[in-house]
């Protein structure tokens, strides 16, 4: 529909760059409709979560976090046991995967020769790709015998008579159990925790290296001086994030932890988690408060892993000084 | 009393030492794995296991055609889902929220989405989906395991996008090309190969998730290629067959975790060899 006065190329142009203009909008809501889903499914799963776990939250209120007991027959639910297995088999194995992970980026940034960084580099990221059921079945089948053979009995002879400590190592060697659960988890979150470190050693500025290096630094001085307290808020990223991990692992765990729904001084003996108990009892749940109280897990499990989770992005963005808020 | 300065050599050696032995830990960790996956799983390698049905409890020979295939299904529709959304997502953060503090906020809870326990993320799928439409179906674990690879999608999408130079978004401007345009045909094609790489490593990160699919898509034991039903996929088939008493199952499930490690890794090393950019995640 052109005015007659106007020249009909100015006119046609002004209704195309109306058009472009309609057309970006909608490009615009639309490309932010599905960065909203994200968030969406995020507060969804807090959400959904709270309403299906409301039954149990009604009963044994906020007790139920330091309840021990779960007992099916009785209706009687608390998550103390799952939520000690959680914490305990994480914590171990964050001990352990800690020192190898450092280890592992010092070589690759430090010592490492350069043609051979790319390949190692490459392998210990496999690692991480690995699905974790398969890291459960080799713990089972292949580490756990082996453990309760040649592992756990020289370990109790040792450190049995020790007052406290020997407590940890009692009970039988049975193969599954806290410890193997840990050192699992520890072999699955080193990678993540090594590659993180590896990216924030990289942040270095070669200068800073250069001038300890300069004056007559070992270079183990310099990852201990230089290199660690100025990437020092990155690689408690780096822990957090492995931790994170470890709390919600669920496959690597459930076919090693022995699934005992008890707590026990004892690191050689069974237990659960809260993602472990989850897979095994959900499917089986009974309708009512049983399925509501696994939920409830469910729900203490999201909010302990987000804060830890949350603060581990937020460490690792201010190191980096990129990504993220 | 030995000198300060063979004191530090000795420390030094002693450091590098051991970040030496702490990488041969993850490297021997890594073929120990993979050389059990071998041993144990090439035995159950054989037709009848793409042809064969899951057997039942007790009885010798059968396969996991209807793993198999229910896992194509459901992983097939979880990256039809995922690949839209997330590369769409990523297009926001990168393009249009430079600056926005709805942007940042996305992104920092995309990056927790990223490590949030994907049981949870079963739980939720089977709260909304599965309690509300009566039953455990293959659609329902399409959606859980397109929750877990979506951020994967969205963050390298973000970050690939980041890495397209100003000046090439001007030129396309300059010509009078409106911004959808700029971004659908001049910067997604400018980094398709690393967008790519995302939607892979996405796919190869929710192809062993077992966790997800316990309370969404369960198991079938019968060959099945309906979306609405119970579907037979392979991880919940391993974590079933590994657990139980007889031999045969125990001997399917290592090759099942042979495959998909396999499967698994292939993308992973594929897309680092095919496709030589510094991402970094």
């Amino acid at each position: 529909m052109s005015e007659p006065s106007a020249p009909a190329g100015i006119d046609l142009h002004a209704k195309q760059v109306g058009r472009f203009r309609l057309q970006d909008k909608f490009f615009h809501y639309s490309t932010q409709f599905f960065a909203f889903i994200v968030l969406a499914a995020l507060v969804g799963i807090l959400v959904s979560l709270t309403i299906e776990a409301w039954p149990t939250l009604k009963v044994f209120g906020p007790a139920f976090l330091w309840t021990n007991i779960w007992s099916v027959p009785d209706d009687q639910y608390g998550a103390l046991a799952a939520i000690y297995g959680t914490v305990v088999t994480s914590v171990l194995a964050l001990l352990i995967a800690v020192p190898i992970s450092f280890g592992i980026a010092l070589f690759l940034t430090e010592t490492c020769p350069l043609w051979l960084r790319r390949p190692l580099g490459t392998a210990i990221e496999l690692l991480a790709g690995i699905p974790s059921i398969v890291y459960g079945i080799w713990g089972l089948f292949v580490f756990a015998p082996l453990f309760a053979e040649y592992i756990q009995p020289p370990l109790q002879e040792l450190l049995g008579d020790v007052p406290v400590i020997g407590d940890w190592f009692s009970g039988p060697p049975i193969g599954v159990g806290i410890l193997t659960a840990s050192i699992v988890l520890a072999l699955m979150v080193t990678p993540f925790i090594a590659s993180v470190m590896r990216d924030v050693f990289e942040t270095v500025p070669d200068v800073l290296k250069e001038s300890a290096y300069g004056v007559g630094c070992t270079t183990w001085e310099v990852v201990r001086n230089v290199v660690l307290p100025y990437t020092r808020v990155g690689v408690i990223g780096g822990i957090m994030l492995g931790l994170g991990r470890a709390l919600g692992e669920t496959m690597a765990v459930t076919f090693v932890i022995g699934n005992a729904n008890r707590i026990n001084g004892s690191l050689f003996a069974p237990g659960t988690s809260i993602a472990s108990t989850l897979a095994n009892e959900f499917g089986e749940a009974d309708p009512g408060l049983h399925i509501a109280s696994l939920f409830a897990l469910g729900l203490v499990l999201f909010i302990l892993t987000f804060i830890v989770l949350a603060i581990s992005r937020w460490l690792i963005s201010r190191s980096m000084g990129t990504e993220g808020l | 009393m030995m000198s300060l300065y063979t004191r530090r050599i000795w420390i030094n050696r002693i450091g590098i030492t051991l970040s030496m032995v702490a990488t041969s830990l993850g490297l021997i960790a890594l073929l120990w794995i993979l050389w059990t996956l071998f041993s144990k799983g090439f035995g159950a390698l054989s037709w009848d296991l793409f042809t064969q049905d899951t057997p039942a409890p007790g009885t010798e020979g059968g396969g996991l055609r209807n793993a198999i295939v229910g896992s194509g299904l459901i992983l097939l529709f979880s990256m039809l889902i995922s690949t839209p959304v997330g590369i769409l997502a990523g297009i926001y953060l990168a393009e249009f929220g430079r600056i926005s503090k709805f942007a940042s906020f996305t992104r920092f809870m995309t990056d927790i989405m990223l490590s949030a326990p994907s049981i949870v993320i079963g739980l939720f799928v089977y709260a909304l989906f599965v309690a509300t439409t009566g039953g455990f179906s293959g659609w329902a674990g399409s959606l859980a395991l397109a929750l877990i690879a979506i951020p994967v999608v969205v963050r390298t999408t973000e970050n690939m996008l980041k890495l397209v130079p100003t000046s090439l978004r001007e030129a396309a401007f300059a010509v009078g090309a409106p911004r959808w345009q700029v971004s659908l045909r001049v910067t997604l094609p400018a980094v398709k190969s690393g967008v790519v790489t995302g939607v892979l490593l996405a796919m190869a990160r929710i192809t062993g998730e077992t966790a997800p699919l316990l309370f969404t898509a369960l198991n079938n034991q019968f060959f099945n290629a309906n979306m609405t039903e119970p579907m037979g996929n392979l991880p919940v088939v391993i974590y079933q067959f590994a657990l139980s008493p007889y031999d045969n199952w125990v001997s399917l499930a290592w090759g099942g975790a042979l495959l998909i490690a396999m499967l698994v890794l292939m993308i992973n090393i594929g897309v680092r060899v095919v496709f030589r950019n510094k991402d970094k995640r």
